[in-house]
């Protein structure tokens, strides 16, 4: 790009003429995949543009061709900072479209689980707005508690990251011991660990200058689409989990934090505070966790345990019959959103009858505020557009699916 | 503005204003379903936006879906969301022909990736959108790929013997 | 006194292959440089995808890659040896990564970490490059998906055994200009 005689120049620019700057797709500084293109005068951003889809791998179409059950490991990789919450999402639209009704012990696990992910995903943005204003030490640090996270999943699904947990119709397995154990142990230490975190932080003063900077407005948030701690953070209390509850989380006593700036000091706050709201919720559904069974008696729909599918013929059959697809789904359309790590994560899921859907639209929240983003830093210095990007918590798999 | 709204009231509304360009309200799965047209379907959804007692100010989603057996081969399917009253509602609208429909851009911003994205996959054109390229695949792409009848796989690719890795090449094996 | 079988030795590297006496020892420079060189590797993440998060806890404290001598991450391609690349690689990102890869000066290695990168992993689709070692040559696999950081480690220290054991003169080789001309890299 030559200059462009449609950027007009603030009275105090030096320069009087711009440069044009590329950053990505492989910047370090971008924490993921994705192209600005921005024109600075000095240091300050005139516009930009942005160039994503560098790692687009056609979820949507992959969805159409594989059954229910097959879509889960799709999800985990759209937020993989949070993937548990992705899982259950897609659990809970296909069960809304079957009409599959969850025991209480399920939905209670699930809303652990969901929060441990909420946790998890928190962690990763906040640490790394750190390491975007300087302070390395703080990722480090708390990426043990991940560990500790990845920890539990462990013990509850098998894997770390791409967790795959539960099943259409409630989880898999009930949680052993082990797992409760660990999660008692989590939640007694890694407050202590958060805080020490908060305190490196929170009032410090290099990190404040550098980070009240890019405010949003809630017109603005609003009129692009932001959900989750974005939005909150322009002082939107729109949440999920309280508008519409799924997964009986109107159970559970939990605050909605916002901000009043939504700049990235307003979110990084947000998102901080969100951990201690997860953590009073886990709190609350590991006390009043009900007795019962762990699934929806739906054989039809629930895959067998593989214990019961070597040893008992019934769910031998049911696993044949789900694993080869001769039972179908009823037609019809659902939407179904859950708070995901980002925002407001939503399914948006046909079936005409068959066995996999006929057209299944993820609603990710990644790639529609992302759009914002160049609207957002205009006029801001390049540094904190950087510190701007982290604090948005872009996902590159959620941003392309 | 007090007054509590409910999925009666706004077909209710809608059916005032718009008369019979709006049709065949639904409630699949608990959220409202309207269908129109393409003329109509800005006015609709800038006076969803505007009235000041629905307040439907979030456009949640847009996208399309691919029919090929029918007449009206594309459908471009918005939800929107009155954050006010904690409703949704769907809109669809059912192309013919050439798939082409007018930009939301205007009335949401953020319509325009969505937009974009569903250009990317499908094709349908919106007309008077401000910078209607591909977003997710590369430029040099010639088909719409998310079209039933591409196939799903990369058929550059040679030593996967489709027989064993059950590859496909029709678009739909149920 | 009785030794303290708790306290953790350092590990001793044994010497390279050669002749030693009393005050001198003859190895061939190879081996002595490849020694050194096999912790001192700065590498390139290229990390695109849900890999890339494994490899942040590959790198952080509970597994600290550090130990192996690659403290120091490279992120410009020109000082880096080795390039890992975790996560799926779109077509659109083919020619960076291809570009990235030119920029490095040789010795030059590279690690597919993970499913995607090593052969397309579960997206069999229009989008997806179906493995990296259709655009550039790959030294090690890293299978899994993604694959646990121990896996991650290990891959690295199959890397560290060919920096060590390779011929310095790797690139010199006929076969290694004929691999390189096959991918058109000049
Ligand atoms: S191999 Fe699996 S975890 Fe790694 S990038 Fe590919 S999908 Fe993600």
């Amino acid at each position: 790009m030559s200059k462009q005689d449609h950027i007009k120049h603030s009275a105090d620019s030096l320069e009087k003429e711009t440069i044009t700057l590329n950053i990505g797709p492989t910047h370090p500084a971008t924490h993921g995949v994705f192209q600005n293109i921005v024109e600075i005068d000095g240091e300050r951003i005139v516009s930009g543009d942005s160039t994503i889809g560098y790692i687009h791998r056609a979820f949507e179409k992959i969805a159409e061709h594989r059954p229910f059950y097959q879509v889960t490991p799709l999800t985990d990789r759209l937020n993989y900072c949070s993937s548990p919450i992705n899982n259950m999402g897609w659990h809970m639209t296909v069960e809304k479209l079957l009409g599959v009704q969850v025991p209480k012990r399920a939905q209670y696990l699930r809303v652990i689980i969901m929060e441990l992910a909420r946790i998890a995903d928190h962690i990763v943005c906040n640490s790394v707005i750190g390491v975007d204003t300087g302070a390395l030490t703080g990722f480090t640090y708390v990426f043990q508690w991940r560990e500790k996270i990845y920890e539990i999943w462990e013990e509850v699904c098998g894997a770390r990251l791409t967790t795959n947990i539960g099943r259409v119709g409630g989880m898999e397995r009930d949680f052993n011991e082990i797992a409760f154990k660990k999660l008692e142990e989590f939640l007694r230490d890694f407050p202590k660990g958060w805080k020490e975190f908060e305190n490196l932080l929170v009032r410090n003063r290099i990190f404040m200058d550098r980070t009240q900077t890019v405010p949003t407005t809630p017109e603005f948030a609003l009129q692009y689409g932001f959900t989750g701690p974005n939005l909150r953070a322009t002082g939107v209390d729109y949440d999920v989990r309280v508008m519409s509850p799924y997964s009986s989380y109107e159970d559970f006593e939990f605050n909605i934090p916002v901000g009043t700036k939504g700049d990235t000091y307003d979110r990084f706050m947000v998102r901080n505070q969100e951990i201690w709201e997860s953590l009073k919720i886990i709190r609350q559904a590991l006390d009043k966790l009900p007795a019962g069974p762990y699934h929806a008696d739906a054989p039809q729909f629930y895959l067998p345990p593989k214990a019961e599918v070597y040893n008992n013929m019934e769910a031998l059959i049911y696993h044949f019959k789900i694993v080869m697809g001769e039972i179908d789904a009823p037609k019809g359309e659902v939407y179904h959103s859950v708070e995901g790590g980002n925002g407001e994560l939503g399914f948006y899921l046909i079936s005409d009858g068959g066995r996999a859907a006929y057209r299944l639209h993820f609603r990710r929240p990644c790639f529609i505020y992302y759009q914002a983003f160049t609207e957002m830093v205009k006029g801001c210095l390049l540094s904190d557009a950087i510190v701007a990007m982290s604090s948005m918590n872009i996902i590159a798999g959620e941003l392309d699916a | 503005m007090n007054e509590t709204i409910d999925y009666k009231k706004v077909t209710e509304r809608i059916a005032e204003k718009f008369g019979a360009k709006v049709h065949s309200p639904e409630e699949p799965y608990g959220m409202l379903t309207l269908r129109t047209d393409k003329d109509s379907i800005i006015p609709l959804l800038q006076f969803l936006r505007d009235d000041e007692a629905m307040q439907f100010i979030f456009l949640t989603d847009v996208c399309a879906v691919h029919f090929p057996d029918k007449a009206e081969k594309f459908e471009v399917v918005y939800h929107i969301h009155s954050l006010m009253h904690n409703l949704r509602v769907r809109i669809k609208v059912a192309l013919s022909g050439e798939p082409k429909i007018p930009t939301a851009v205007n009335v949401f911003k953020g319509a325009n990736w969505m937009e974009r994205e569903t250009y990317d996959f499908y094709g349908v054109i919106f007309e008077g959108h401000p910078n209607l390229k591909r977003i997710l695949n590369v430029d040099e792409m010639t088909i719409f790929p998310m079209r039933k009848e591409y196939p799903l796989e990369d058929n550059t690719r040679i030593d996967k013997d489709d027989k064993m890795f059950g590859r496909i090449n029709v678009n739909r094996e149920n | 006194m009785a030794l303290d079988t708790n306290t953790v030795q350092a590990k001793i590297v044994a010497p390279p292959l050669g002749v030693g006496g009393p005050g001198y020892y003859a190895t061939s420079f190879d081996k002595a440089i490849g020694l050194a060189k096999q912790y001192s590797i700065w590498p390139l993440p290229f990390a695109t995808s849900c890999c890339g998060i494994e490899f942040m806890a590959t790198m952080g404290p509970h597994y600290d890659l550090s130990r192996f001598g690659a403290e120091r991450l490279s992120f410009s391609p020109r000082q880096a040896d080795l390039l890992m690349v975790m996560g799926t690689i779109a077509k659109k990102m083919g020619p960076v990564l291809k570009q990235v890869y030119e920029q490095m000066a040789e010795p030059r290695w590279v690690i597919a970490v993970g499913a995607c990168a090593s052969s397309g992993g579960i997206f069999d689709t229009y989008s997806v490059l179906q493995g990296i070692d259709q655009i550039i040559p790959v030294d090690v696999y890293v299978p899994g998906c993604p694959p646990r950081p121990e896996q991650i480690i290990d891959g690295f220290m199959r890397i560290q055994d060919l920096v060590h054991n390779e011929s310095q003169r790797r690139r010199n080789s006929p076969e290694y200009k004929a691999l390189l001309e096959s991918y058109g890299i000049r």
